[in-house]
């Protein structure tokens, strides 16, 4: 039976990673840097799941559903966070919101 | 049919650099949505099928909206007007039409091959996955469902108009 190999899913993941950096650290908009974290997460679940069907344990899905329920979250506060930032600074640039005021 | 899982792989690079490279917000999450249904294709052939559905339910179903009602919120006015009529009329929906073509296609494919033909290697039934995540990592389950009520929480507190602040050092430099 042939199965896929680990190294082109790992590769794979990698490359999705690789492009969420690369997007993270380029956009300045910041729904295109939570896109791009969204991207990474999923990448790196794509990662544990490949891992996963290496040894063919559950594991692997049991991380990838971890990681689905932290995005939730982590989307849902940072949605709020990008309408907070809009209301107060009437940009989405993120440069706009770098100082702090303490 | 490992060729399925290369398809699918070209189509989540192709659209993942459209979505880092578009520059209307509603376009990069069309490509998004495709780039999480190849995610899903792939784990498919990886032998994971409950977390494919997941994928598709949770990521391109819920987690996208969420990002669509927000765009949708932030530009209010004449110029979301003039985007939307763009955006029903221009050819911007033909290349995530093509990429999800082909993953219709794929699924068409799955389908329609032999059982077993098409998912090559051991698929992992949700029962396992079941079985582990409530007895393995039961602590894990509490842990996410402590983090689900604080990104709740948390989401209801930072969503929430608060009335004009009386604070003078807010008042100064906060509005503008």
């Amino acid at each position: 039976m042939i199965s896929i190999p680990l190294e082109s899913g790992l590769l794979l993941a990698g490359i999705l990673f690789a492009l969420g950096v690369v997007g993270l650290l380029v956009r300045r908009n910041v729904v295109f840097v939570l896109m791009s974290l969204e991207i990474m997460l999923n990448a790196a679940g794509l990662a544990f799941i490949v891992a996963g069907a290496r040894w063919g344990q559950p594991d692997g899905q049991v991380m990838f559903i971890f990681i689905l329920t932290m995005a939730a979250a982590e989307v849902a506060v940072g949605l709020a966070l990008i309408l907070q930032i809009y209301h107060r600074f009437k940009t989405l640039d993120s440069d706009a919101a770098s100082k702090m005021r303490g | 049919m490992t060729v399925i899982f290369y398809i699918a792989a070209g189509v989540a690079v192709v659209s993942t650099v459209m979505v880092i490279t578009r520059l209307n917000a509603v376009h990069a999450l069309l490509y998004l949505v495709v780039s999480l249904l190849s995610v899903a294709v792939i784990f498919f052939t990886l032998g994971a099928p409950f977390v494919s559905a997941l994928e598709v339910i949770i990521y391109a179903g819920a987690i996208m909206v969420l990002f669509i009602f927000v765009v949708m919120m932030l530009n209010l006015g004449e110029e979301a007007a003039a985007e939307e009529s763009k955006l029903l009329t221009g050819g911007m929906w033909i290349g995530p039409g093509i990429l999800a073509l082909i993953l219709v296609g794929e699924f068409i494919w799955i389908l329609t091959a032999d059982a077993g033909q098409a998912i090559p290697g051991t698929v992992i039934p949700p029962q396992a996955v079941g079985i582990s995540l409530f007895s393995t990592y039961l602590l894990g389950v509490e842990l996410a469902a402590m983090l689900l009520i604080a990104g709740i929480v948390g989401a209801y507190h930072l969503g929430h108009r608060k009335h004009k602040s009386t604070h003078r050092f807010l008042q100064e430099g906060g509005s503008e």
